[in-house]
């Protein structure tokens, strides 16, 4: 309804634009993930439904956003000046709403605007004026801003040099926060308390910010956190949407702190304060409209309040406020942008009332960030004022108590609740009580990710509320929420409750069902049974934005154990569709992007589609996506109470990664109508015993292998097979531990490392086919029809993570032959398998060889990849056969060939981990992924690189440090770069083989060959590329900082030969063509026309 | 644990725990759905007659203390809560809440299901309800709730306003003279007003307009307060002989009621009212959208008074009822909304320095 009434001048949206420019965040990156596909898709759809032409630039193709249909022109193209200016030529955007691609849109907006590019095309940025963006996002001038209206904020001085700094230091004190300018997710921040570490952190800040500045701050760590999502219009109306409270206090980035909505612990009076704060800074620091975020310290014992920092855009924490309160921030901003007022803009939820409202609600909302320190050998597991976490879960209940609960086995990690699950490992040895506590006392001092259950456990062992608020700061009211569910514990653990009142109160509390299995020593499945006959079933609330006060049409769902339910099922056959939960390394956006594709192409065909899923960055849980949202946790528990309750015609759970598809099995057990590929079949592909018949009766091959469960059994395997091998546990994504291991004491080495990190599953030993090529193909089948879709070769050799590798589509250098083999091959694999949805598979060619590496019966990662390349949406294709629908009537039976060349290339985040290797290898840890569209594999792969960040150079030096066997292999490369004019440094070996070749070269003493060595060069900003290939621990570890000091330095470094030898083949086309500019649906129509 | 029971009139009965003062009391169930604030809430007098269910799962976080409250003692008749907070965190708590339910022997309730009653009284309208400690028999409850006084025609000012003028303390510098009228004003008012200059004399709601003109006031307030605003026929000759005084009038919520009714108008009872800070006003003079608090059941009927007369400023964006009004002609405005706050947003205190302007302008032409 728009309102209307006597004396209410509308505002209509802007006549005078037509087409606006949107720019994506790019990859994903720590500190910026699916947030920002939310935000940006969001915004998309919310300026096309005004009638406007949108155009996007986004180099991430595993966004939704980036999908044809999201935007009328799509860009994959690198985000940068350069490429937006031609973008800018080409298109001749009116506007430019920079306040929706996360920092990293922001920060080119601003580019943009000040290099005169917006102004040479007539380009309007809306939402956001660049003095207001500069206010905010300068330090110095912020901090002016703030005490200019009165308002308080940390002692702070902005810096440029170590020796301001040391002043700054002599002046108030060591204990502060360095936070450089212009980084994302607090990159390069630090915290310090004495003398050493300030000026240590001072000069990485300095060295991480692009423009050499660093704000030092007065430290007010241990002060609570909070922060406010505010929105404001043209008119100068403004509402606060969310407030949240960090459980974990000043000191660890709000990135990787445990947050809680909405603030518990602030009296009205303080709270008020806040808001009229927040309002104030939206007003001094001019945003026109959309939303900000403003973060706020108070000291605990004062009430100091004092302001942090304001984003002037959509955020990380608007997304979680946007799945916390129902508003939708992004969507709700777009139209601000265009014109529109909060009162004209009507609430989806409730329809009859405005925007122009302050969401109130009437249950407890906890994100629990998800960290990959484990894959990161070397890293500390420390958190800090530099954000680490690679995802994060969102739980909502009725009260605190069972919102921690449902957060943490959300997370899954293993845990199905805070602690009394039967993994809680004690410190210390001994069995001492007192120890313990105090050894926990002492860990949970220092910020880490297991903090929450080393509370509870000294909890348990007798530690007061008081204790723990003094060594951790966590203000008392968590705590004692946290002692209220410890303090139940002994009575729930006590005696299996007889009547449904008892078991109610249990539930109430947030124990899962395996905490009580646990506590009872029964099976979850005796747990579940119980409660059902008592009737202890979860009752599902809405988020309503009004906690009731009026009626919500918004089917957006959290369970809880309080009783009533409001379940609302149209009737209409339903299918569930499960989510991948938070983000981790290995299973991302990707994945998202299927659910959410899935859920399209199944409300297209009138389904009732219901997605199921706890993280709060995704496009699956905008509640737009589905036609009921339940934002619950992906364990077997949550899933199957609503699988009781709506009772679907089907389950999907082929898109969700392995978190779906671990419970696929149990699910069907317990009777849920699993579509498209059977578990039976999935357990086929994923079991190696079972595998091995597969592979036996299809006649194909396979790198020896075994599989072992000891030490001995395993070196009996190698020592059969042959060294080196890769070894891996069973059952996980990711490549989570798999390692290559060259001799016997190195895998005596893993297997106990392994056996820890999978003990329910056996270790798989391959043989590791060294120089062999890597293929990656996705597939679709109905069981009828296969089409092969996509056929990816692989940049990097096989050995380094599929999800790690920069690949083409199609494939660059492969024989015909061998083609066909592999479609042949995974045209009998489907089929062998009774494949009904996707499926992924990859090979290792060498010669004439083709060996079957894994087949994964689901959707992969690279589907959103291979259907931008192709111009075929095959996740939702799969979600309709699955279904029942045949290909034949969807139109899709030939394998598409494309007209042009599409490049993956990865993004890794080890900036964020200091001391860690960037070598790549058989544990994924990339976070996200970019692609690069070009008419030849060159100017595709400059394109992928250019995206990922990595400056290859034009002119310059170039350092060689090659391996003996890629010596051997190396000539053309080495030719290539001499031919392209660039200056060669090589180390003695390497050296020696290009003269051999007749190259100029200078030889270049190692690390450890005395001074000056190439260290010194790279530290010099003498080398322009490094091309650096170790083999075996010990070279590994002589180069390590060298590709470290790379890496600060950002020189680009390989450290394969594949991928020297393209990006030889990138400079040489970069050197002679000019990339090509077209939209996404521009090559599409190509291969319609092809 | 000691055990409660909420039953309504509607025949739902909900147990739970006992956590405030023990005993029995009925009155009209409400909801609020403010998240901050209960303090304020529980000593604003116009909840008087009312039990007050916080939607709001966690109450009591941050304990009670001296400071934020709105009068001398809590007003509510009872107050319902999904989780009561025992062990408060907050550098400003000197109690629990716990503990100040039970010295200002309100009755309260926890551990039952505010969100079901919010819907149910979303539904149903506002219901008659109990809350007891003491008796557990359900249809003996059932029988109290029914049989409990009905909030329409209700005077509840009688019991809550002051029996006796007094002096609120007056600011460092006074500029004004102002006389508020309590129907149960709310101490953050008279702070404002302080704030803005004003000395202000507070009387007692049946003061009669001699007894204001003798304070020779350049203002008048008209307080909020509890009840059916039908139910107070005594107070409106008051208000009109000073409309025809043309003195400046300040209305807030039951005041802005009473202007109503002193105006020829007249008030219905809204289905189950509006009780939260996150609610949206429109001036229509202005296009500003402000978050106002609100408690109210009753609202002025726009179609009873001549809109020739008056301007109806304020419309409330959620329901479009009437949210303020400013007539054409006095200085007399009123709002049906609480901009002085406590709890709830600051987006309206505008308003009192609109009534000072007002003030200014009734002082010139007096001098002149």
């Amino acid at each position: 309804m728009r309102p209307s009434g006597n004396g209410e001048r509308a505002m209509p949206k802007r006549e005078d634009i037509k087409k606006i420019l949107l720019i994506g965040s790019g990859p994903i990156v720590i500190g910026q993930a699916c947030e920002f596909d939310y935000s940006g898709t969001q915004a998309c759809k919310a300026l096309r439904e005004e009638g406007y032409t949108v155009v996007l630039v986004n180099s991430n193709p595993a966004t939704i956003m980036t999908d044809p249909e999201t935007a009328d022109r799509v860009y994959v193209e690198p985000l940068t000046v350069e490429f937006l200016e031609r973008i800018i030529e080409r298109e001749r955007p009116d506007a430019l709403l920079p306040t929706v691609g996360g920092q990293t849109g922001l920060n080119l907006a601003v580019a943009l605007a000040e290099q005169g590019i917006l102004h040479k095309y007539g380009v309007e940025l809306i939402g956001a004026k660049l003095g207001a963006i500069k206010k905010a996002e300068d330090r110095g001038l912020f901090k002016e801003a703030m005490l200019r209206c009165g308002l308080d904020v940390p002692r702070s001085k902005v810096v440029h040099s170590a020796e301001e700094a040391r002043d700054f230091g002599a002046e108030v004190g060591y204990q502060a926060v360095i936070r450089p300018a212009f980084t994302l997710g607090g990159t390069g921040a630090g915290i310090s308390f004495n003398k050493n570490e300030y000026e240590k952190a001072v000069q990485y800040g300095l060295d991480a910010s692009p423009v050499t500045e660093v704000l030092i701050e007065e430290s007010v760590i241990g002060w609570k956190e909070f922060e406010l999502e505010v929105m404001r219009d043209l008119k100068g109306n403004v509402v606060i949407i969310c407030s949240i409270e960090n459980f974990d206090p000043m000191g660890v980035h709000t990135g990787d702190s445990i947050t809680v909505a909405p603030a518990q612990t602030l009296t009205d009076k303080e709270y008020q304060i806040m808001r009229d704060a927040a309002i104030t800074i939206m007003r001094e620091i001019g945003v026109d409209t959309g939303g900000s975020n403003v973060q706020f310290a108070v000291c605990p014992t004062t009430g100091r309040l004092t302001v942090i920092e304001m984003n002037p855009r959509v955020s990380r924490s608007s997304a979680l406020a946007s799945k916390a309160t129902g508003f939708p921030i992004a969507k709700i901003a777009a139209k601000l942008a265009v014109g529109y007022t909060l009162n004209e803009i009507p609430n989806d939820i409730t329809r009859e009332t405005p925007a122009s409202f302050e969401p109130t609600v009437d249950y407890v909302v906890t994100k629990i960030p998800r960290w990959a320190f484990e894959k990161f050998p070397g890293a500390q597991d420390v958190l800090t004022v530099q954000m680490k976490s690679v995802g994060e879960t969102m739980s909502i209940g009725r009260t605190f108590k069972e919102s921690l609960q449902k957060a943490i086995r959300g997370l899954e990690i293993g845990r199905a609740g805070m602690g009394a699950d039967g993994k809680d490992k004690p410190l210390t040895a001994g069995g001492d009580p007192v120890a313990e506590k105090d050894a926990l006392l002492r860990a949970m001092r220092t910020p880490n990710r297991d903090r929450v259950f080393q509370i509870a456990s000294a909890l348990r062992l007798g530690a007061t509320v008081e204790d723990i608020f003094e060594t951790t700061k966590i203000d008392p009211w968590f705590v004692r929420q946290m002692k209220e569910i410890t303090d139940a514990e002994p009575a729930m653990q006590h005696a299996v409750p007889t009547d449904a009142a008892a078991m109610r109160r249990i539930k109430q509390l947030g124990f899962s069902d395996r905490q009580l299995a646990f506590a009872w020593g029964k099976t979850e499945d005796d747990v579940r049974a119980l409660r059902k006959q008592l009737g202890v079933i979860p009752g599902y609330r809405l988020v309503d934005t009004c906690a009731a006060e009026f009626e919500a049409y918004t089917p957006y769902y959290y369970s809880s154990y309080d009783g009533e339910d409001e379940t609302r099922l149209s009737g209409k056959e339903s299918i569930i569709i499960l989510g991948g939960g938070p983000n981790r390394i290995g299973q991302g956006i990707e994945f998202d992007y299927c659910c959410v594709h899935a859920a399209f192409a199944l409300k297209d065909d009138g389904y009732e589609t219901i997605m199921v899923n706890c993280n709060p960055e995704t496009v699956s849980t905008d509640y737009d996506t589905s036609d009921s949202l339940f934002f619950e946790p992906v364990t077997f528990e949550d899933v199957m109470n609503i699988i009781d309750r709506v009772k679907p015609k089907g389950v999907i759970v082929q898109f969700g990664g392995q978190t779906p598809l671990n419970l696929a099995q149990r699910l069907k057990a317990a009777g849920a109508p699993i579509i498209g590929t059977t578990p039976d079949s999935i357990a086929r592909a994923e079991d190696r015993e079972l595998f091995r018949d597969v592979v036996e009766r299809l006649n194909l091959l396979q790198p020896d292998n075994a599989t072992a469960t000891s030490f001995e059994q395993a070196s009996v395997i190698a020592d059969r097979i042959g060294y080196p091998v890769v070894v891996r546990p069973s059952f996980v994504l990711g490549g989570r531990a798999m390692e290559i291991v060259y001799d016997r004491a190195a895998l005596e080495r893993y297997m106990t490392v392994a056996v820890e990190a999978s003990p329910e599953h056996p270790i798989l030993i391959d043989k590791f086919l060294e120089s062999a090529v890597e293929i990656d193909v996705d597939a679709i089948s109905d069981g009828e029809t296969v089409v092969v879709a996509g056929i990816m070769q692989h940049i990097e050799e096989a050995g380094v993570h599929s999800g790690d590798s920069a690949c083409i589509l199609p494939p660059y250098d492969l024989p015909e032959d061998i083609i066909r083999r592999l479609r042949e091959q995974t045209r009998a694999l489907a089929r062998e398998l009774e494949v009904i949805g996707l499926m992924n598979i990859q090979y290792a060619v060498r010669g004439d060889d083709i060996y079957l590496l894994e087949v994964n019966p689901r959707a992969s990662r690279t589907i959103p990849f291979v259907s931008k390349a192709i111009g075929v949406p095959l996740a939702k294709l799969a979600a309709r056969v699955m279904a029942g629908k045949k290909l034949v009537d969807l139109g899709f039976t030939e394998d598409p060939t494309p007209s042009y060349i599409s490049a993956k290339e990865v993004v890794l985040p080890f900036i964020k981990f200091p001391g860690v290797d960037i070598l790549l290898g058989p544990e994924m840890r990339s976070t996200g992924e970019v692609m690069g569209i070009d008419q030849s594999m060159g100017l595709a792969f400059a394109k992928s690189q250019i995206a990922a960040g990595t400056r290859l150079p034009m002119k310059g030096t170039i350092f060689l440090s090659l391996n003996k066997n890629d010596q051997k292999n190396m000539d053309d490369v080495a030719q290539g770069l001499h031919e392209l004019g660039f200056k060669l440094v090589a180390t003695q070996g390497t050296a020696a083989r290009l003269r051999a070749l007749g190259i100029p070269v200078e030889a270049v003493a190692k690390l450890n060959e005395g001074r000056p060595n190439i260290l010194d060069r790279v530290i010099n900003g003498e080398i322009d590329w490094i091309i650096n290939t170790p083999l075996g621990i010990d070279a590994k570890e002589d180069d390590r900082a060298l590709r470290r000091a790379a890496l600060e330095r950002a020189v680009p470094t390989m450290t394969t030969l594949a991928a020297a030898r393209a990006g030889v083949a990138a400079i040489s086309a970069m050197r002679t063509g000019n990339p090509q500019l077209l939209s996404l649906q521009e090559y599409h129509a190509q291969n319609k026309r092809s | 644990m000691k055990k409660a029971i909420l039953a309504i009139a509607d025949g739902s009965v909900f147990e739970g725990r006992a956590v405030g003062a023990d005993g029995e009391s009925t009155g009209e169930l409400v909801f609020n759905t403010s998240m901050t604030g209960y303090q304020e809430i529980l000593t604003d007098p116009s909840y008087a007659g009312q039990i007050v269910t916080m939607t709001y799962p966690h109450i009591g976080n941050y304990g009670c203390n001296e400071a934020d409250t709105e009068s001398k003692h809590p007003y509510v008749w009872g107050f319902v809560m999904r989780e009561c907070c025992f062990e408060p965190s907050n550098w400003r708590a000197t109690s629990t809440l716990p503990e100040y339910l039970q010295k200002h022997n309100v009755v309260a309730i926890d551990g039952v299901d505010t969100r079901q009653i919010t819907r149910l009284l979303r539904t149903k309208g506002a219901q008659k309800a109990v809350i007891s400690t003491v008796d557990f028999d359900h249809a003996s409850l059932l029988n109290k709730a029914r049989n409990s006084a009905d909030m329409a025609g209700s005077d509840f000012v009688k019991e809550v306003a002051v029996k006796e003028a007094y002096e609120w303390p007056a600011p460092a510098e006074v500029k004004y003279r102002v006389v508020a009228m309590d129907y149960g004003i709310k101490h953050n008012i008279l702070r404002l007003l302080s704030a803005h200059g004003c000395s202000v004399r507070v009387l007692p709601a049946t003061a009669g307009p001699e007894e204001v003109l003798a304070e020779k006031p350049d203002g008048v307030f008209l307080s909020n307060g509890p009840g059916d605003p039908a139910a107070l026929p005594y107070v409106y000759p008051t208000v009109r002989a000073l409309i025809d005084r043309k003195i400046p009038i300040f209305g807030i919520c039951l005041g802005h009621q009473i202007l109503g009714h002193a105006l020829g108008g007249n008030t219905y009872k809204l289905k189950f009212g509006h009780r939260g800070g996150n609610q949206p006003v429109l001036d229509q003079n202005t296009g500003r959208v402000e978050i106002t608090a609100q408690n109210h059941g009753f609202a002025v009927d726009t179609a009873t008074l001549n809109a020739d007369e008056i301007d109806f400023s304020h419309v409330h964006l959620n329901d479009r009822t009437c949210s303020g009004m400013t007539h054409k002609t006095l200085p007399i405005f009123s709002v049906q909304y609480h901009p002085e706050a406590s709890p709830g947003p600051h987006d309206s205190r505008y308003l009192f320095e609109r009534f000072t302007k007002l003030m200014d302008e009734y002082k010139a032409a007096q001098s002149a």
